[in-house]
């Protein structure tokens, strides 16, 4: 016998390893711990319009990617006669179209589904540019020197530098007004900490507002330091990424780059989706490229299957509950889980009608198969070939009055049926009607309970996503098993003895 | 709040030793039995055997019936025997037990006097063979056997049915016993939750100790009328001794012997039970568990049957002899 010790020892084991995995899916995966959470889908389509000259085009344009904050989940693009290829430059994603030639106003759509994702980050982290140093022409070098100089002062490190940079540019009006010309801000601050040897380059971003149409990206200023990065904004200074900017070109290239075009912009519309959970998820996990052994991972077909036989658990422990800490009587150790799974199948009123019914007259029928003095296995096996008989039967008439719930009583398990049965019919003839009533209504009971637990949308949200939870439930029963206590059942049973014996009245 | 009325507290069950049927199966079943020797009392040939070989007394066995195509040879295996009994060798709770008192003319009469016919014997003889009784639905073998004919003291104590006595032996100690007196509510069976009458019993002397029906205290028979308390096992220690020899022969530290007094042959083992029931304690008036306790305390399992008894009617009997 293992020791004591060594048993709570595995059973703290299972529980800690399944609430690990539950909070690391959580915390760190983002998997919702209720399906009622909804995520934002944002729609977001570029339009790209130019002028093209008659000539070959080829068009590239950068596009956002899976980023921090956002998972990319599908991408289209609409674009008459173009081909379109997708190509990776320097770490970030590029559409190129292409066409041989084209004259005219061209328009060229592309749009993406982007998921708000708490715990996305992109499959490679950003890689710093390199410093680029130039000389400038004067004036604006002295002005430039100036406006570091004084930054640098105050500073301490890359981030606090960039502040006081753009601070400093507000300060010095007339060296700003000079500069405001020779340079973008967002530019020249990038410029400026170059020269002052921090990696920083501009970025562009999408602020997203729901329903936004002709929108235009925005300068973002990227600071690096340590391996990390940081997003300022040019204008304010303000550190950080507002949670509705996406960034959509964060390569260190132009955002449009033509060949054989003119004229040429891009504009952005947005519209926000709210989908389920589970939605947005089944889509992310199909995007996934990660090679991981998971249920995710199997085609749909095979995943609803997991879903169900992830659901047993729950009914087997709910079972094991009501049976060791209640105390009430099935017939057959897990039939009532079995019959919980029909239930799921034909809705809880239609599997209990068609159920009584069933193994109703399934009882008659038997009282009569039993004077004809069979070999127990052939009985069954005509009790079996009775139970699917009866069940067309239902059907057909179901279906006839118009009940097409009636049809859903195929579910049921025709073995597990044509046992209960017997068993019940045996229960009858030894222990009278009473008993079948008892341990009748005990299986129902029973499978109504682990229906209505196995039926809930949060448990089937929560075995599907949370596999770890299986450990705990196996934990569950574990426990259970070494339950020594009285059942709920037997207080009641002893109940009498219990009083006579304080009462004095055992006899003794 | 009324129904809570009909719920005993779990401590005061605890603090009267009430066994319940988890602590039962943990504690007890799965501890001292080991699984491997099941099949010795739960195939009743087995018990048989192992009891010949050892001694202990059991009810004649007239004939096995293994196969379907031996069912026809039934009738002409009892035909010189006026009264009979057909069990399944596997069959648990009692079922599946049908007793002939007599037989004439092609009918044979149940204790109740209804006529069976030689058909309706060998269906249900089929009906074991195909597993009906065991457990699982297992195919089974049909045990023929002579009727049993009960002591004398004990008539009006039952109705219909062979009143028996449990004794549970833990260890080797007899910790327990009752007397289970077939009603006509329990339709002669002698299942206490089928309404069998059970009389806790002295393990000291085999006297009365109280008698309870459907949990209830009960005096008198319900269907005889025969005050119940005056009951006294004859010849006590000598049922005692057989009952605590069968952890010897069958090595279950947990088991319920179950045993009848026939008017010529004795104390006779009928057959041993490796989860004996918890209704004992209902009919005794008292808890199982400090007398469990004091065996896994004090016994020591070394002693031979003798001083096994002594030692249990030392410390669990009742009555002064």
């Amino acid at each position: 016998m293992v020791s004591r010790k060594s048993f709570y020892l595995l059973v703290a084991l299972l529980a800690c390893t399944g609430i690990g995995m539950t909070v690391y899916n959580n915390v760190v995966m983002g998997v919702p711990l209720t399906p009622g959470e909804k995520r934002q889908i944002w729609s977001i389509e570029a339009k790209m319009e130019f002028t093209a000259t008659g000539e070959p085009v080829i068009a590239s344009m950068a596009v956002a990617g899976t980023q921090k904050g956002f998972t990319l989940l599908s991408r289209t693009a609409a674009s008459p006669g173009y081909g379109l290829a997708f190509i990776e430059k320097d770490g970030a994603e590029r559409a190129e179209w292409s066409i041989r030639a084209a004259t005219g106003r061209q328009r060229l759509y592309y749009q993406i589904d982007m998921l708000v994702d708490p715990s996305a980050r992109p499959a490679e982290p950003p890689v710093p540019p390199p410093v680029v140093k130039d000389f400038e022409r004067e004036p604006y070098a002295t002005a430039m020197a100036q406006i570091l100089g004084r930054a640098q002062e105050r500073s301490a490190d890359p981030y606090t530098l960039t502040r006081e940079i753009i601070r400093e540019i507000d300060n010095q009006a007339q060296n700003a007004e000079l500069l405001k010309g020779y340079m973008p801000r967002a530019g020249l601050v990038a410029r400026l900490l170059n020269n002052a040897d921090v990696p920083a380059r501009t970025v562009y971003a999408l602020m997203l507002e729901d329903g936004r149409r002709r929108q235009q990206l925005i300068e973002y200023l990227q600071v690096f330091k340590d391996g990390g990065y940081e997003l300022f904004n040019p204008q304010t200074g303000e550190q950080g990424q507002p949670r509705n900017m996406l960034l959509w070109e964060y390569g260190s290239a132009p955002l449009l780059d033509i060949a054989g075009g003119r004229n040429s912009r891009v504009t952005f519309s947005m519209i926000v989706q709210k989908q389920p959970v589970s939605v947005a998820l089944a889509k992310k996990n199909e995007l996934s490229e990660r090679v991981t052994i998971s249920i995710h991972g199997l085609p749909l077909e095979e995943q609803a299957l997991f879903k169900g036989l992830l659901l047993i658990p729950i009914g087997v422990v709910i079972l094991v509950f009501l049976r060791l800490i209640i105390g009430i009587k099935t017939s057959g150790t897990f039939m009532p889980v079995l019959i919980a799974m029909a239930f799921i199948q034909t809705q809880l009123l239609t599997g209990l009608v068609g159920f009584v019914l069933i193994v109703g007259s399934g009882l008659v029928i038997r009282a009569y198969l039993s004077r004809l003095n069979l070999l127990l296995v052939a009985r069954i096996s005509a009790v079996i070939i009775m139970v699917i008989m009866m069940i067309g039967i239902f059907s057909a008439l179901a279906f006839k009055l118009g009940l097409t719930d009636g049809m859903k009583i195929t579910f049921f398990p025709m073995i597990i049926l044509a046992w209960t049965i017997e068993r019940m019919s045996i229960l009858w003839e030894e222990e009278g009607p009473r008993e079948v009533m008892k341990q009748g209504g005990g299986s129902l009971l029973a499978a109504v309970i682990a229906y209505l637990a196995m039926d809930s949308e949060l448990i089937r949200h929560l075995t599907f996503n949370f596999l770890g939870l299986q450990l705990v439930l196996m934990a569950a029963v574990l426990l259970l098993g070494n339950y020594t206590g009285y059942k709920l059942s037997e207080l009641k049973r002893f109940k009498p003895l219990a009083d006579d014996m304080n009462a004095g009245r055992n006899g003794l | 709040m009324l129904f809570l009325k009909n719920y005993a507290w779990p401590w005061a069950l605890a603090r009267a030793g009430i066994l319940g049927m988890n602590r039962r199966n943990h504690s007890y079943i799965s501890r001292y039995n080991p699984r491997r020797l099941y099949p010795l009392v739960d195939d009743k040939l087995k018990t048989k055997r192992i009891a010949m070989a050892a001694g202990v007394a059991v009810p004649e066995l007239i004939g096995i019936i293994r196969e379907q195509h031996q069912v026809s040879r039934f009738s002409e295996m009892v035909k010189d025997r006026p009264g009979f009994c057909i069990k399944p060798a596997r069959g648990s709770g009692g079922r599946g037990i049908a007793v002939i008192v007599r037989h004439q003319e092609g009918f044979y009469y149940k204790p109740s006097g209804r006529p069976e016919t030689i058909q309706d014997l060998e269906r249900h003889i089929s009906n074991i063979l195909a597993g009906l009784f065991s457990l699982g639905g297992k195919p089974d073998t049909a045990i023929v056997e002579n009727l049993i004919h009960f002591d004398d003291v004990f008539a009006g104590y039952s109705f219909e049915g062979v009143p028996d006595t449990r004794v549970i032996i833990f260890r080797g100690f007899p910790v327990m016993a009752m007397m289970r007196l077939s009603t006509a509510a329990s339709g002669g069976k002698a299942n206490l939750h089928q309404g069998a009458v059970g009389v806790g019993l002295c393990l000291r002397t085999g006297r009365a100790l109280r008698a309870v029906q459907f949990n209830r205290p009960v005096r008198r028979h319900p269907d005889t009328g025969l005050d119940l308390h005056a009951l006294r096992v004859p010849g006590w220690d000598t049922l005692l001794r057989l009952a605590a020899s069968c952890y010897e022969m069958s090595g279950l530290g947990y088991i319920g012997t179950d045993l009848v007094l026939d008017k010529q042959h004795g104390p006779l083992l009928l057959e041993l039970n490796a989860r004996p029931g918890l209704s004992i304690q209902i009919a005794n008036g008292r808890g199982l568990l400090p007398s469990l306790s004091a065996v896994e305390e004090f016994g020591d399992t070394a002693l031979n049957v003798a001083r096994r008894i002594e030692f249990a009617q030392k410390r669990f009997g009742v009555f002064e002899p």
